[in-house]
C-alpha cells in the first residue's frame, strides 16, 4: 500500500487533490481511497487529506499513520503544522515552492505550482487552484501515470487550463 | 457504471434512482452534501422531485409524514442533533406506518459540539419502530439506500427505514462505486392507507387504553415480518446486481475462536485486525452488524465475543454489547471506543482482541485501559 | 462615544479571513463590557470560539442547541434577575438560528418581555455548514441548495420582531462600527427584549475577496439593500448613513456585481429585487416622514 498525506489550506483544492490522485490511481488499475481530516467549513484553515493506493481493495478508515509521501501545498504550513510527522524513513516529500529544500533522510522534490496556476489563470474566489498541477507533479514522481492523470483531470475538471497546468508541473520537475 | 464517490454522493445517487416525489431536508454537517446534490439534481431537472428546504429537522420529518400520507415516496437525511430534534416525529413516522427512507450520517451528540463519527444518534432511535441498517463502505451505502425502498414499502412492512453511515469516515471518504441500471427493482409504491377524499378516514386520532396497545403490537408484528422481506430483497438485489448482503457481514468467522463485533467503518477495519491476528496464530473473525432493527439472530456459539461500541447507554452499558449479551445469554468483552470520532485503528482493534477479558468493560483511552 | 480599547475577542479565533461575524462580535463585546454572558446556538460563532481546551472569547459563553438560543437566554435572564444581578444576557445567533429554526424560541422570549438582548448577525445563509440557503437568503442569490438562485424574498424578520413591540430594536453593519457600538450600548439600557439585526457580509459565502467585507457592507447600505435604523418603542429613526440612501439609493448593480452569489442573475430577477427594495425604502421613508 502507498499512503500519501497532503497538507494545504482550505480553498486551495487539497481535498479535491486527494480525489484526483485516487481517481488517477484507479485508472491505473489500482484500488484507491481518499479522505480528509475535517473541521467545520473554513477558508484558509489548515486541511489534511489522505490517499491510499493498493493492489487490493482498501478497507482502512483510520488516519494514515506512516505516509510514504507528504505533499505540502502551502509552505507557510511548515511553521505551524508538523507536516513531516511520522513520514516513513526514506519517504518522499513534495513541496509547492520555487526552490528546493534538503530534508536529510528523505527525498525532496519541488515545483512552483503557485506560479503555474497563476500563468494558467486557475483561480476560484480569489484562491489559486493547486490540485491539478499537483497531479502532474505526482505523475512525474510515478505515483500515478501521466495518462491516468490526464484522464482523471478531464473527468473532474474538463477546462483545458487544468491539463496544461498538470503538464507544466510534470515538465518542471527534473527526473 | 464504475465511478468513484463519497458516501454522501453514493446516497444522493441512489435516492435519485428511487425517484421520491417529495424530499424535505435541513442541512447539518456532515450530511450537507447529500441534500446539496439532491437540490442540484432537482434544480437542473435531472430529478423530478419536489425539494422542500424546511426550517428545522422536526419540520423535515413532519413534512415527509404529510407527503407520505398522500401515498408518494419520500426521503430525508440528517445527523446527530438533527435526528435528536426530529425524535418526536421519527416516532410519529413509524407509528403512522409510513415507508419513509432516511439517511442518517452518524455523528456525536452535543455538548460539546462534535461533528465526527459516533453511533449515539441512531442508537437513541432504536425503540421507535424504524428499521435500521448500517453501511460499511461507499458501495454498501448506495446499495442499502436502493434496497431500503422496497423493504420499507413492502405490504408486510410499511415501516420507515434508516440507512446509517459514519460521519466523515464514510460520508466523506472517496471510494470506488458501481452504480446500477435500476430497472424495476423498486416497484411503484402502493400505500394501503393513503389519504383518499372519496373514502375519508382520520389519521393518528385519539386512541384510548382499550385500543392503543393493538397498534403498538402491529408495529412489532411487521418488524418481525420484515426479517423475511429483508432477506428476499437482499436476495433479489444479489440476483440482479451481483452483490450479496446479509444481516451481518462475516469475515473468517466459520473457524474463529474469537469474534470481534462492531457497526459501521470500525466493523470493516476490524477485518484487517483479523488478518493481523491470524498471522499471529490467533483464530479471529469479524462480524459486522448491518441490521440493528430488526436485531438479527447471531451465529456466535462456541466463540468468545469482543464487542466494540461506538455509543453508550449511561447507567447500563454499551448498546451493542448489552444487546449481544442478552441475545447469546453469556458474557462478552465490551470495549467502548470511537466516541466522538476518537481514532481507532486496526492495530487498536487487534489489541482489544489480544487483551480481551470476558465479562469486563473497558473504555478505550480512559485510565490506561486497553 | 469613545470605543474602549479592551479586547474581549482574543487572537487566534478560528474565523475565515474577512469574517464580518468576528468584526461584529468585537464591537458588541466592547459595548457590553465584562459583566456579560453570551448565549450562542449552532452557528459560525460556535466554531470561531475555537476548540476545547481553549476559547477565543474572554467572557462566559454558553453554547446551546440550534433552536434554543432565545429560550436558553430567557432562563438565564430570569435566573440572574432572581439573584439580583444586572449581568447582560446576549443571545448571539446567525440568521439560520434566528429566522428559521430559532424563530419559535425568539418569538416566545419576546412575547414574554424577557430582559435580554438578541443579536442576529446575518450572513444570509447557513454559513457554518457550507452556505445552504436560509430564510435570510435574498431573492436571486445562489447557495448550495438554491443553485439557480433563491426564488423567494428574504424573510422580513425585523417586521416579525417589531410585531412583538420590543422597547428597542435596530439594524446595523460592522462596516459602520461606531453606529453598531452605539446601538448595542443603547439596547442594553432598556429593560425587556431588544433586537439588533446585523448584516454580516461573508467572503466565502457571498464569493468576494476577503479584504472587501467592509466595502460590501457600505455598498449594501448605499444601494438600500440594507437600511440602518433603530426603533425606540416602535418609533422609527433612520441612521445617518441610510438617510440619503433611502431617498436616493445607488444603483443595485454596484452591490450585486462584485458578489459571485448573484452571478448570472437575469434582468427580470434583478428588476424584481429592485422593486422589492424600492417598496421597502418607500415604506421606511414615508414612515419616517410621518414622525
Amino acid at each position: 500500500m502507498f499512503e500519501i498525506r497532503i497538507h494545504s489550506r482550505g480553498g486551495q483544492g487539497g481535498v479535491t487533490a486527494s480525489r484526483l490522485v485516487a481517481l488517477a490511481a484507479i485508472h491505473d488499475g489500482k484500488h484507491a481511497t481518499a479522505c480528509v481530516f475535517y473541521s467545520p467549513q473554513r477558508r484558509g484553515a489548515p486541511v489534511i487529506s489522505f490517499v491510499r493506493i493498493d493492489d487490493s481493495p482498501v478497507r482502512i478508515y483510520s488516519h494514515i499513520q506512516n505516509p510514504d509521501l507528504v505533499a505540502i501545498l502551502d509552505k507557510g504550513l511548515m511553521e505551524t503544522v508538523d507536516v513531516f510527522q511520522k513520514l516513513k524513513k526514506g519517504g518522499k516529500i513534495f513541496i509547492n515552492s520555487s526552490e528546493g529544500k534538503i530534508f536529510p533522510g528523505f527525498s525532496s522534490i519541488h515545483a512552483d505550482l503557485t506560479q503555474i496556476a497563476h500563468r494558467e489563470h486557475l483561480v476560484v474566489a480569489g484562491y489559486l487552484i493547486l490540485n491539478t498541477p499537483l497531479l502532474g507533479a505526482f505523475a512525474r514522481m510515478c505515483v500515478v501515470s501521466l495518462d491516468s492523470a490526464r484522464k482523471a483531470i478531464r473527468e473532474m475538471f474538463p477546462d483545458p487550463r487544468n491539463i496544461r497546468a498538470a503538464e507544466a508541473a510534470y515538465g518542471e520537475i527534473s527526473p | 457504471m464504475k465511478t468513484i464517490a463519497t458516501g454522501n454522493k453514493a446516497v444522493a445517487e441512489a435516492v435519485q434512482q428511487a425517484r421520491p416525489a417529495v424530499i424535505a431536508a435541513y442541512p447539518i454537517t456532515p450530511q450537507t452534501a447529500i441534500i446539496e446534490q439532491i437540490a442540484e439534481a432537482v434544480s437542473s431537472g435531472t430529478l423530478n422531485s419536489r425539494f422542500i428546504s424546511v426550517e428545522s429537522e422536526h419540520s423535515a420529518m413532519a413534512a415527509c409524514i404529510g407527503a407520505s400520507l398522500t401515498g408518494v415516496r419520500t426521503f430525508t437525511a440528517t445527523s446527530s442533533q438533527g435526528l435528536l430534534y426530529m425524535h418526536e416525529m421519527t416516532n410519529w413516522a413509524a407509528g403512522s406506518r409510513l415507508p419513509i427512507v432516511m439517511a442518517n450520517v452518524n455523528r456525536a451528540v452535543a455538548p460539546g459540539w462534535n461533528i465526527w463519527a459516533d453511533h449515539t444518534d441512531s442508537l437513541q432511535e432504536r425503540d421507535t419502530g424504524w428499521l435500521q441498517v448500517y453501511a460499511g463502505s461507499v458501495q454498501e451505502a448506495y446499495d442499502s439506500v436502493l434496497m431500503a425502498f422496497p423493504i420499507a414499502e413492502h405490504e408486510d412492512v410499511l415501516l420507515p427505514v434508516m440507512v446509517n453511515l459514519d460521519g466523515f469516515a464514510l460520508s466523506h471518504i472517496f471510494q470506488p462505486l458501481e452504480t446500477v441500471e435500476i430497472g424495476d427493482f423498486i416497484a411503484p409504491l402502493y400505500l394501503p392507507h393513503a389519504i383518499d377524499t372519496r373514502d375519508p378516514a382520520g389519521y393518528g386520532v385519539l386512541t384510548g387504553p382499550e385500543s392503543y396497545f393493538k397498534f403498538r403490537w402491529d408495529i412489532e408484528r411487521s418488524m418481525r415480518d420484515s426479517v423475511n422481506v429483508i432477506q428476499s430483497v437482499q436476495e433479489d438485489f444479489s440476483r440482479r446486481f451481483g452483490r450479496s448482503y446479509g444481516f451481518t457481514e462475516d469475515y473468517l468467522c466459520s473457524d474463529a475462536e474469537v469474534v470481534v463485533m462492531a457497526i459501521g467503518t470500525l466493523g470493516k477495519e476490524a477485518e484487517i485486525a483479523v488478518d493481523l491476528l491470524r498471522a499471529e496464530g490467533i483464530k479471529a473473525g469479524s462480524m459486522r452488524l448491518r441490521w440493528l432493527r430488526p436485531f438479527p439472530e447471531l451465529n456466535l456459539a462456541g466463540r468468545e465475543v469482543v464487542v466494540i461500541d461506538r455509543s453508550y447507554s449511561f447507567g447500563f452499558g454499551g448498546v451493542l454489547a448489552t444487546s449481544v449479551r442478552s441475545r447469546i445469554n453469556r458474557e462478552v468483552y465490551s470495549v467502548i471506543a470511537g466516541l466522538g470520532g476518537q481514532e481507532v485503528s486496526y492495530e487498536d482493534i487487534a489489541g482489544f482482541v489480544r487483551r480481551r477479558c470476558i465479562g469486563r468493560e473497558d473504555w478505550f483511552g480512559m485510565n490506561g485501559h486497553v | 462615544m469613545k470605543i474602549p480599547a479592551e479586547e474581549f475577542l482574543l487572537k487566534c479565533t478560528a474565523a475565515c479571513a474577512g469574517c464580518s461575524d468576528s468584526l461584529t462580535l468585537r464591537y458588541v463585546l466592547k459595548a457590553a463590557g465584562p459583566d456579560t454572558v453570551l448565549v450562542v446556538p449552532a452557528c459560525c460563532t460556535s466554531v470561531i470560539q475555537g476548540a476545547y481546551p481553549y476559547t477565543a472569547f474572554n467572557l462566559p459563553v454558553v453554547n446551546i442547541a440550534f433552536a434554543a438560543a432565545a429560550a436558553c437566554a430567557s432562563g438565564m435572564s430570569e435566573a440572574f434577575r432572581a439573584l439580583g444581578r444586572k449581568t447582560h444576557v446576549i443571545a448571539y445567533a446567525g440568521d439560520g438560528g434566528t429566522l428559521d429554526i430559532g424563530i419559535q424560541s425568539l418569538s416566545g422570549a419576546f412575547e414574554r418581555g424577557t430582559d435580554f438582548l438578541y443579536i442576529c448577525y446575518d450572513n444570509e445563509a447557513y454559513g457554518n455548514t457550507g452556505m445552504q440557503r436560509s430564510g435570510g437568503t435574498p431573492f436571486g442569490a445562489r447557495t448550495t441548495t438554491t443553485p439557480m438562485g433563491k426564488r423567494h424574498q428574504k424573510k422580513d424578520i425585523d417586521a416579525i420582531v417589531a410585531a412583538h413591540a420590543p422597547p428597542f430594536m435596530a439594524t446595523a453593519c460592522p462596516a459602520y462600527p461606531q453606529d453598531l457600538f452605539r446601538k448595542v450600548r443603547k439596547a442594553l439600557t432598556f429593560r425587556g427584549p431588544s433586537f439588533i439585526h446585523v448584516l454580516a457580509p461573508c467572503p466565502p459565502g457571498w464569493r468576494f475577496p476577503p479584504e472587501k467585507s467592509v466595502e460590501m457592507g457600505k455598498l449594501a447600505v448605499k444601494t438600500g439593500m440594507w437600511v440602518l435604523y433603530e426603533r425606540r418603542h416602535g418609533k422609527l429613526f433612520l441612521s445617518a448613513p441610510s438617510k440619503t440612501a433611502v431617498k436616493n439609493p445607488a444603483p443595485l448593480e454596484e452591490y450585486l456585481s462584485p458578489q459571485g452569489r448573484f452571478e448570472g442573475m437575469d434582468g427580470a430577477d434583478i428588476e424584481a429585487l429592485k422593486r422589492h427594495i424600492a417598496e421597502n425604502l418607500l415604506k421606511l421613508a414615508s414612515e419616517e416622514a410621518k414622525e
